[in-house]
């Protein structure tokens, strides 16, 4: 490293660029140089063309060298374009990366300034005030913390097993956390699937059954995240452990204890067919749930509600594997990444009371639907409607709670595919005539068009227009005991009456209920409407802005089952790859609690990233590096000005205002 | 050998600082033993050329409290500096400009005009306002000239300590004294007090939850303060967080909240900003409007924020002042 010259004075280096012309056409680069040879510290200045290309990085370290520079100053582009260049260069001189400063020409000036006077002078203004700033500059180390190696995963869905199979397979434990009783999430509970028509549950169980005896896998359902502590490689998550009163370990699936329950006939609301059929307070969800364990619902159990019961479950288990005193129970998990997959919930259409779900019977949603359609449904895959008549004609309603300025605008993306997918199934299996209500038919995708083409050649009615209500008021005899659809064909530019047996509604896609409290647990952002935010839309779709922390599937955004697989897979190479490399790299932009901090506490709850505490012994505030991704609230809070960032001192930002104020 | 002379001079002051110095009580009968107080307007008679007379550096110390307000304030420090190896800026006023700095918030025009036609008891029907000169028959009167606006001490001569305080608490004048008889200085420029703020030594920071929001502030007036839980946590605006101890925190003590006479510690450069920052990183707000509705309650911003330092802030006022200003 180049050691600051004997007698402790620094010398600056400024290096213009002209960028091509980028630069070099609206700032009169020769004055600026001649410029910063006046200031303070500069021992020398020069221009080139493109400072970013390699003779442009070897001239700034022959300088470095032959000039005996301590600090440089790179006045080109965006520091975001090229700072680890040129951070880099300076370290391959010797020199520590982080005596670098860049002044900002391009973007901030010869990009944004007409007038070529005008911009020299801004130009030598931001290059005055990076040679002072950078004066002012600490030499600084990049921290490396080792990570641990295994990884978090939650949501069940086939995103989260998706993800979770992957790094599994890749040798690495994996922490698999569903807050069901089962995992399979929504595709469990699809029919087939859009373009192909492959059985949903066919393609879906292998790999939850992988899931469930894969030796790298821990499967923890009925289970819920209640804390996250940590930072990247190295998070401690607690799992709650919700009970089922059936002791995971020893049940076998039998159901035995389901057959003998004092309830001789299911009496509630089945969870995974909807609503449509019934179930038992013990019940297995569907007879492939992974894992094969029943569950006792406690809200509906005599014994758990009254203690009352004789309990013939319990003499039904040949395994003892009912334990009605079970306890909710808490397990402490260290993991070097998190992926969280925890998926979306569909639109509630009572919201949009004029199609009359819930007022009339025959109203149903896409997923009801689905259960209807499904051999192992309420109905053994019949379509029928409440009264057990076929349906001699559906409508089916695109874009429910999608593309909808009074409840979602934007676009679910499935629900184009899933209705042509239901008007093929209902076809198939009822013959009736199958209206599909749509707004754009919006079919991108691998196979989607050609399958579009397929329903059409089907003799599918498509009507082109927003429905505007569903009603039982009969205006003539064919419409009596129908539902009415009233809507706009616009392609033929009438209002028309289409009277059917049954409606569709192709709900939307919305984020889960409690995805505030999932915001808050992982420290993530949402995007608009609630959906977890990806840190970059394009470039980094998976990752977000809390380092190791990784989402995949329909939590990021409304998306079908190939894309929620592509992110799952993404997401777990991220995972894997930060395990993979041991250790994380901490930017030296840490803040810091100077002496005389008199534990005033500020900091503490100005803090977004929960990086400061107070220690106990002391009473003054501490920063977890690690923790912190160098924000600065705490240094503005800071009412004694303790707490100071690296890289961006009182000091160094004072002497860059002044830099830009003084010269020019 | 003669005793080391020091001195008091008082400039735009209330007299409390100079009080202070009587509340020395007993120390200052070991402090009049040490020196001779060659200075002290307030409590003895010395006239202006008692002063001029004296050798340059003559005096070991002076301690100048008030601001500067006037041209006969600014003759008088010159001429002390001159005749003083060292000047310790005494109090809020000199240290920062203090309460009379309020009036940078005002041009001096308005300021007389406020105080010699507008204010309603004022019956001044000829509208007659202070010269600086005035023809009589004798000859020519003259009277020391408002300033444009006011400035702190070390803008006007160099200073070379402070002892922060409205007025200094009594502790931080016997150490600094002592530091002067003992010889035993800091670096020159340094705040004769403690490092941190005022929290560290709060007899309520126990009761200071980690995690401190507000919802709501409340003047003492509004609300019946309870006796030992931290006041920001009651909603009460205190500015102990952004000031400097050495108080032995007498408000809090007396129930009151800090209202930051003591000024910033030696880190931040401008105590307003700061505290303002401070506070405002503690609103419990999720959207504008709620941020609007608790600063609402703040009521006079610029008088709470820079009650005692607007003069010493990086803006010093809010009329600007081309000439003189700190460079």
């Amino acid at each position: 490293m180049t050691a600051i010259q004997g007698d402790g004075s620094i010398r600056i280096g400024v290096f213009i660029c002209h960028c091509g012309i980028n630069i070099a056409a609206k700032v009169n680069i020769s004055e600026v140089v001649e410029f910063a040879k006046t200031l303070p510290h500069v021992a020398y200045a020069t221009d080139y063309q493109f400072l970013c290309s390699d003779p442009g990085q070897e001239l700034i370290k022959t300088h470095i060298r032959e000039n005996n520079l301590n600090r440089i100053v790179v006045a080109s582009c965006s520091p975001l374009m090229h700072e680890v260049t040129f951070r880099r260069a300076a370290g391959e001189a010797g020199l520590n990366p982080f005596y670098v400063q860049m002044a900002n020409i391009r973007e901030q000036v010869s990009w944004v300034t007409k007038d070529m006077k005008s911009s020299t002078t801004k130009a030598k203004a931001l290059v005055a005030a990076a040679v002072r700033r950078v004066a002012r500059h600490d030499a600084l180390e990049v921290r490396q913390v080792p990570v641990k190696a295994d990884v978090l995963v939650v949501g069940g869905g086939i995103a989260g097993i998706q993800a979770a199979l992957t790094i599994a397979n890749s040798d690495k434990k994996v922490y698999l956390v569903e807050r069901e009783p089962t995992i399979g999430g929504h595709m469990a509970q699809f029919d087939k699937t859009f373009p192909t028509l492959d059985c949903a549950a066919c393609i879906l169980t292998p790999k939850m059954s992988s899931v469930a005896v894969h030796p790298n896998i821990t499967l923890l359902t009925f289970s819920e995240v209640v804390s996250v502590e940590g930072y990247t490689g190295n998070f401690r998550v607690r799992i709650k452990r919700k009970p089922r009163y059936v002791i995971e370990d020893k049940c076998v699936g039998c159901n035995a204890c389901v057959d003998a329950c004092i309830y001789k006939q299911p009496r509630f609301p089945d969870e995974f067919n909807v609503g449509l059929s019934k179930r038992k307070p013990v019940y297995m969800p569907f007879p492939q749930a992974t894992p094969s364990v029943v569950l006792i619902d406690p809200e509906s159990c005599i014994q758990l509600k009254k203690g009352t019961c004789k309990m013939p479950c319990v003499d039904a288990c040949d395994r003892n594997a009912i334990d009605f005193n079970q306890k909710e129970e808490f397990l402490d998990v260290d993991v070097g990444a998190i992926i969280l997959a925890t998926g979306y919930q569909p639109f509630n259409p009572s919201r949009i009371p004029e199609y009359g779900y819930g007022k009339y019977p025959n109203v149903y949603t896409g997923l009801e639907v689905e259960r209807l359609v499904n051999a192992a449904g309420p109905t053994q895959g019949q379509i029928v409607l409440k009264d057990g008549t076929k349906p001699k004609s559906v409508g089916i309603i695109h874009c429910v709670g999608s593309r909808d300025q009074k409840t979602n605008p934007y676009c679910s993306r499935v629900c184009c595919m899933y209705s042509l997918k239901l008007a093929h199934l209902i076809k198939e299996r009822t013959e009736a005539e199958v209206f599909n209500f749509y707004i754009d038919m919006r079919a991108a995708g691998k196979g989607y068009e050609e399958f579009y083409d397929r329903v059409m050649s089907e003799q599918v009615q498509v009507i082109r227009g927003r429905v505007a209500e569903v009603t039982d008021w009969a205006v003539t005899p064919e419409e009596e005991g129908k539902l009415v659809l009233r809507v706009e064909d616009t392609l033929v530019g009438v209002a028309r009456r289409i009277p059917v047996d049954m409606v569709v509604l192709s709900v939307g896609l919305e984020p889960q209920p409690d995805v505030e409290q999932v915001q808050r647990l992982f420290n993530i952002s949402c995007s608009k409407g609630g959906w977890l935010l990806e840190r970059h839309p394009k470039l980094a779709p998976v990752s977000t802005f809390t380092d190791g922390i990784f989402i995949a599937g329909a939590c990021q955004g409304p998306k079908d089952i190939p894309d929620c697989v592509a992110q799952a897979g993404a997401a777990a190479g991220e995972a894997m790859a930060l395990i993979d490399k041991g250790h994380v790299d901490l930017e030296p932009n840490a803040a810091h609690v100077r002496e005389n901090c008199s534990g005033c506490r500020t900091c503490i709850s100005a803090c977004p990233f929960h990086a400061i505490s107070l220690d106990k012994e002391t009473g003054l505030s501490v920063v977890n590096e690690a923790l912190c991704k160098g924000c600065g609230t705490c240094v503005a809070s800071c009412p004694s000005g303790v707490a100071q960032q690296q890289m961006f001192t009182d000091e160094q930002i004072y002497e860059e205002i002044e830099g830009i104020m003084n010269y020019v | 050998m003669s005793k080391p002379k020091i001195g008091f001079y008082w400039c735009a002051s209330c007299g409390g600082c100079d009080e202070a110095v009587v509340d020395l009580a007993e120390n200052i009968l070991s402090v009049v033993e040490a020196v001779d107080i060659a200075v002290w307007p307030v409590a003895m008679d010395f006239k202006r050329s008692d002063v001029e007379n004296m050798q340059d550096g003559e005096m070991v110390v002076t301690f100048i409290n008030g601001a500067i307000r006037n041209t006969e304030d600014r003759e008088i420090v010159e001429i002390l500096r001159e005749k003083s190896k060292y000047i310790v800026a005494f109090g809020s006023c000199a240290h920062l400009g203090g309460v009379p700095g309020m009036g940078n918030l005002y041009t001096r025009e308005s300021i007389l005009e406020c105080s010699y036609s507008e204010t309603p008891s004022v019956v001044n029907p000829e509208k007659v306002c202070p010269q600086g000169e005035t023809t009589v028959p004798e000859g020519v009167l003259t009277l020391p000239v408002l300033e444009e606006r006011v400035w702190t001490l070390d803008q006007t001569i160099e200073v070379d300590y402070y002892l922060p305080g409205c007025p200094p608490p009594v502790a931080l004048i016997v150490d600094g004294v002592t530091a002067f008889l003992t010889n035993q200085l800091p670096p020159k420029g340094s705040v004769l007090g403690p490092k941190h703020s005022l929290c560290l030594d709060c007899p309520r920071k126990d009761t200071k939850p980690e995690n401190m929001l507000i919802k709501e502030f409340k003047r003492p007036h509004e609300t019946e303060i309870d006796l030992e839980t931290c006041l920001l946590a009651q909603g009460l605006l205190c500015l102990g967080p952004a000031t400097r101890s050495g108080c032995g925190a007498a408000c809090i003590n007396g129930n009151m909240p800090c209202t930051g006479c003591l000024g910033p510690t030696d880190s931040v450069r401008d105590y307003g900003a700061k505290a303002l920052s401070g506070i405002a990183s503690l609103f419990d707000a999720e959207t504008e409007a709620d941020i609007a509705r608790i600063a609402d309650r703040i009521v006079d911003p610029a008088g709470t924020f820079y009650r005692y330092s607007l003069p010493g802030s990086l803006f010093q006022g809010k009329v600007f002042q081309k000439e003189g200003a700190r460079s």
